[in-house]
């Protein structure tokens, strides 16, 4: 082999082995392979040689060649690697079990069993309805058979505005407007009416962790020619047993409120302990829940329809105590609090 | 109400059932019982009847003292007792050695170097009066050595029921009347109460008696001498105690009693002080000493029973201290009345006085009750105090009968109300146990209402359900869904764009949602400077901060915010929730429904907090209504406004709410380094806007041509005014515009718009879009934008 040659590869392979660099790699890859690079001037020199020694000299060449180039793409994987090596090296460790940073909204917690309550009865063909806050004495208290000097009026002490009008104390408020609303569709049509209305309701009295002069309701109604007590019942067994997500069971109790009859106080199975008997249920299994029954006849006719021919069912479901229950929230006051300490921690409860 | 389940057995045989069950089916079918049931006299055992043999001084205590008892053994007991009122002779109740008093077992028990072998026991330790003076004494002929608990009625279950749940139910307010309930839900018989022939004494003077006002519609009465007995027996002082009430002498202690047995309160006056008994109205409010002292009010609609014109008792409420029975009564003028319901809970309301009597009354009792109650008592006296004599014959005024309540419905109602099959046989079976007269044809029954029910609660067919399903059992009842036809149902609009809102503020904004009232904060709004406005008021609310109503949520939201100022350094909330802006023509209230939403920053410049404000109120109405809005600047009106970035959206050419940031000074008050935006819009002109449908549009195959306008824009010009200068001169092959830079110095108000344009079926050529943009520069000319880049 020529000299020139043995020369050049032997510091091909000191200059390789000294460079560290991806870089310098390139460079000493041009000085050696590229079209001015050493090996190639070697073959430029080919021609001043000997016809005999070409055909050696140039194979000798190509050799280098090969090896040179075998090397320097060794040279560069291993740099390659060195350099990721490196980098993975370089990037610290991160501990990603740290709290997790989320920014989230939060929906008000009656907004969530609202939306519970809202989901079961929608799929049921219920209409959701809205209903004014202000509301006059006739539709709070005539309208659903509670006559002037009725103690039930007692039973709440109602916030009167100056005009005479009033902040409705209770959601059954507006079952006059409904039945109103859809009582023509029932008599025409024969469209069962089905409704719920959710609102705010207010009490005029003093406040502490029971107690509360601003709550949500949800009444609910429904109104067609065979409705009966067995519907009733069900449609409360299945109502909350969707919104708790568990099987409820629920009794009643003739209880009376004017604008049922019979009416009924509804007790559903202690959540806490299933009906075993607990501190929550004061150890007899029930919880009291709410307030329905059979629509009186006098509300009925007053919303335009026939008693005689048609019946229905009504409850008066308190959303704040639902709510109260579902979240284990003590105070009541928290709800209107504003506290974004407490109120902030409701993110979302679809299912 | 305390009940006596043995008071309840005087009227009806529950031999051989499970109480507690049956009590618990009374909650479920009646009237709701308290969870705590009492076991009476279950803790006490081996107290007998002894009699006090000697009695000596305890020679190391002035207390106690050294006895020996006669309890009916062969040998006397020693007993060593503290009770002052001991005495030779005296009978007992003693509590032998192994008897038991609730937790404690007598046992032989040394005191002061003397043993006791027994004790003598007061009323209150054996749990019959609350009486601690002494020990009990014993006056009935029992032979020494019985145990008391086969002569008293120690043993007995109590149980309460919630009074709220017997508002309609007049004739519960008795023992009589929930035996009447206890026999439908068993089945088995009711008793009549033995009651004296009030006949034999129709021979005798009548009580001069008038009743001349028809507030009171039922005054019965009769009048009785000799009367003995001070003391109840013990029986009837243990009945009395364990439902609640106080023994106080005989007489009073047996109006009570029948009370308590009937429903019916009574009165008994000293007949020395109302011999003409006058039942009336003053025209003058005057001051009247009722029997426990005190001087009370009495005013021009306060029924009053007077001895002619002297008024003696206020009527259903309470009794005069100066006719009530003393010592020296020896003749008594008994009162058994009806009155008007709604005016005894009217004069106990004013009066606030509230007591056993006017809580019966404003029930709507039955006025047939009053003469079976004194047929009761005259039994009872006469049992009890054997020699009294009748003086008069029953005088009865009865003023104002209720009309009868005759009912006929048929079986398919009750079928159709209950939803299952409840047979006739059951259905006759029960009302007839509920003291209903019915018959039955086959297909309808005919049904009248018992006196006890018709004052109130059964009037109508509707009450008869409640009936026959409550006695049924609700658990028993087979529960069905309903049968109704299927139709669509439609949501209401505003409902599901509530809905929307709170998902995009809450998920896609990160706001929080709060609630709040819906009055004014006074305080609150006064430490933060701004006033309460002038709007409608509530009257009379209890807590004297609660009275205006609010015109708009922000004020209350600035309160909400100030309270949350360390919550974060960054947070926004929102409601949906409403005010009322003054009344209509009509005097009625103007109603809306507002989403406020209110942002708090100490991290971003004041700026890009209110352009985030704007883009949340933008990406809402891009999600919900696909279309843009529109704003435009306006005069402040309220303190916490800001006089200069304030703006009225527009959508659909509608005001529909206003954004703004808050006045620096309420700023201040509130965070001194924070800034803060609020924006409020009305849900309903919101919700009814029209916006736009979505409409496919087709991305286009040929080459697009942007061009994009600098754009220097006048202070006054509001750049969503220049819409229009491009909106009808685009055709269909502007595709978009867009904002992709601004340049704001002191002195420019730079904005690069970019316009796209393209067509679905050719290349456009460059000189048709210069046409457009040439139109676009003259509009903008108009509006005196001028182009930086043409």
């Amino acid at each position: 082999m020529d000299n020139k040659i043995l020369e050049l590869k032997n510091e091909i392979e000191t200059k390789l082995a000294d460079i560290s660099d991806l870089a310098e790699l390139d460079h000493a890859r041009v000085s050696y392979l590229g079209k001015k690079g050493s090996i190639t001037s070697l073959l430029k020199g080919m021609k001043d040689l000997a016809a005999d020694q070409k055909k050696a000299f140039g194979a000798d060449v190509n050799k280098l060649k090969a090896f040179a180039s075998e090397l320097i793409e060794n040279k560069t994987n291993e740099l390659k690697e060195k350099q990721i090596e490196l980098e993975i090296k370089a990037m610290p460790k991160f501990d990603i079990s740290s709290p997790a940073n989320l920014k989230t909204g939060s929906y008000h917690p009656i907004t969530l069993v609202q939306r519970q309550c809202e989901t079961v009865f929608k799929s049921m063909g219920f209409t959701v309805e809205d209903y004014a806050e202000v509301v006059t004495d006739y539709e709070c208290f005539e309208a659903v058979n509670i006559p002037k000097h009725h103690p039930a009026r007692d039973m709440q002490d109602t916030y009167y505005l100056e005009n005479g009008q009033l902040l409705k104390s209770q959601t059954s408020a507006a079952q006059n407007a409904i039945l109103r609303k859809y009582g023509p569709a029932l008599i025409n049509d024969g469209v069962p009416i089905k409704a719920i209305f959710p609102g705010r309701c207010f009490r005029n009295e003093a406040t502490d962790a029971c107690h509360e002069n601003t709550f949500f309701q949800m009444e609910g109604m429904m109104v067609d020619k065979d409705i009966s007590i067995s519907n009733l019942i069900y449609f409360m067994k299945t109502m909350l047993s969707e919104v708790f997500r568990k099987d409820i069971k629920v009794r009643l109790r003739p209880g009376f409120f004017p604008f049922v009859e019979p009416g009924f106080e509804l007790d559903i199975s202690c959540l806490i302990c299933g009906g075993t008997g607990c501190p929550s249920c004061k150890h007899s299994g029930w919880l009291e829940l709410c307030p329905c029954g059979m629509i009186h006849p006098n509300v009925l006719r007053e919303g335009g329809i026939d008693p005689d021919e048609y019946t229905g069912f009504a409850f008066g479901l308190g959303l704040t105590r639902l709510a109260m229950m579902k979240y284990e929230i003590k105070d009541i006051r928290d709800l209107n609090g504003g506290s974004l300490k407490s109120l902030s921690q409701f993110i979302d409860d679809e299912e | 109400m305390l009940l006596s389940m043995n008071w309840i057995r005087d009227f009806v045989d529950l031999d051989g059932l499970d109480l507690v069950e049956l009590i618990n089916r009374f909650s479920l079918s009646t009237a709701e019982v308290e969870n705590e049931i009492f076991f009476k006299g279950k803790d006490i055992s081996g107290i007998v009847a002894a009699e006090i043999k000697s009695v000596e001084d305890h020679p190391k205590s002035k207390k106690l003292h050294l006895l020996k008892v006669d309890a009916g053994e062969p040998e006397l007991i020693d007993v060593v007792c503290g009770a002052p009122n001991v005495r030779v002779g005296m009978k007992t109740a003693f509590a032998k050695i192994g008897a038991r008093i609730g937790d404690i077992t007598i046992a032989p028990r040394e005191l002061a170097g003397y043993t006791s072998y027994g004790m003598c026991c007061g009323e209150s330790e054996i749990g019959i009066s609350d009486d601690n003076s002494g020990i009990m004494e014993i006056t009935d002929d029992i032979p020494l050595g019985t145990d008391i608990k086969t002569i008293y009625d120690l043993d007995d279950i109590i149980f309460e029921v919630d009074n709220k749940s017997l508002t309609n139910r007049p004739d519960l307010w008795g023992h009589y009347g929930m035996a009447r309930e206890f026999s439908a839900l068993t089945g088995r018989p009711l008793k009549t109460p033995e009651t004296d022939d009030l006949s034999v004494y129709d021979n005798l003077p009548k009580v001069d008696l008038k009743i001349e006002d028809t507030l009171c519609k039922r005054y019965s009465s009769i009048k009785v001498e000799n009367i003995k007995r001070n003391i109840s027996p013990v029986n009837i002082r243990i009945r009395l105690f364990y439902c609640g009430m106080r023994a106080i002498n005989f007489l009073a202690d047996l109006t009570n009693y029948i009370m308590l047995e009937m429903g019916q309160p009574m009165h008994a006056f000293d007949a020395r002080k109302v011999e003409k008994i006058r039942i009336k109205r003053f025209d003058k409010p005057f001051t009247f000493k009722t029997l426990d002292g005190v001087e009370r009010n009495i005013d021009e609609n306060t029924l009053m029973i007077c001895d002619d014109n002297t008024p003696v008792a206020i009527a259903g409420i309470m009794g005069g201290l100066d006719s009530e029975i003393v010592d020296d009564t020896t003749t008594l003028a008994l009162e058994s009345a009806n009155f008007d319901a709604a005016s005894i809970r009217k004069s106990s309301v004013r009066l606030s006085h509230r007591t056993d009597a006017s809580m019966r009354y404003e029930k709507s009792l039955d006025p047939e009750m009053t003469v079976p109650a004194i047929g009761r008592f005259l039994y009872l006296l006469k049992k009890y105090d054997e020699n009294i004599t009748v003086v008069s014959s029953l005088t009865d005024e009865y003023a104002v009968k209720f009309p009868p309540v005759d009912l006929c419905f048929d079986q398919a109602f009750v079928d159709r109300y209950t939803g299952i099959q409840i047979d006739s046989d059951t259905i006759v079976k029960t009302l007839t146990g509920l003291g209903f007269t019915v018959s039955f044809d086959g297909s309808s029954y005919a049904v009248s209402v018992p006196s006890w029910r018709i004052t109130k609660d059964v009037t109508m067919n509707a009450d008869i359900i409640e009936e026959i399903t409550r006695i049924y059992g609700y658990d028993n009842f087979e529960v069905n869904t309903a049968r109704s036809p299927l139709y669509p149902v439609r949501m209401s609009n505003v409902k599901s764009t509530e809905e929307k809102i709170k998902d995009l503020l809450v998920k896609k904004f990160s706001l929080h949602e709060l609630h709040s009232y819906v009055w004014a904060y006074n305080d609150e709004l006064k430490a933060l400077g701004i006033p309460v406005e002038k709007n409608i008021r509530l009257v009379g609310a209890t807590n004297p901060n609660i009275e205006t109503i609010r015109q708009s949520i922000i004020p209350t939201q600035l309160c909400q915010v100030k309270s949350n100022v360390s919550f974060a350094p960054e947070f926004g909330i929102f409601e949906i929730g409403r005010v009322v802006n003054g009344v209509d023509e009509n005097n009625l209230c103007i109603e809306n429904k507002m989403l406020a939403v209110t942002l708090f920053s100490k991290t971003k410049n004041i700026k890009d907090l209110y352009f985030e404000l704007r883009d949340i109120l933008a990406a809402v109405t891009d999600d919900i209504k696909h279309c843009e809005l529109e704003f435009a600047p306006c005069k402040a009106e309220h303190a916490y406004e800001h006089p200069i970035n304030l703006n009225k959206i527009i959508l659909d050419d509608k005001v529909i709410g206003k954004m703004g940031i808050v006045h620096p000074v309420v700023n201040k008050k509130i965070d001194k380094k924070a800034n803060i935006v609020f924006a409020e819009i009305d849900i309903n002109l919101f919700s009814s806007a029209k916006g736009n449908a979505i409409i496919y549009d087709e991305p286009s195959k040929y080459p697009s041509i942007e061009y994009d306008l600098s754009m220097d824009i006048p202070a006054e010009v509001y750049f969503g005014t220049l819409r229009s200068c491009w909106k009808n001169e685009g055709g269909d092959i502007l595709r978009s515009v867009s904002v992709v830079d601004t340049y704001d110095t002191d002195t420019v108000h730079r904005i690069t718009v970019r316009f796209e344009f393209s067509s679905n079926d050719r290349t456009l050529s460059s000189a048709e879009v210069q046409d457009i943009i040439d139109k676009i520069i003259a509009n903008l000319a108009e509006k005196n934008v001028t182009i930086k880049n043409a």
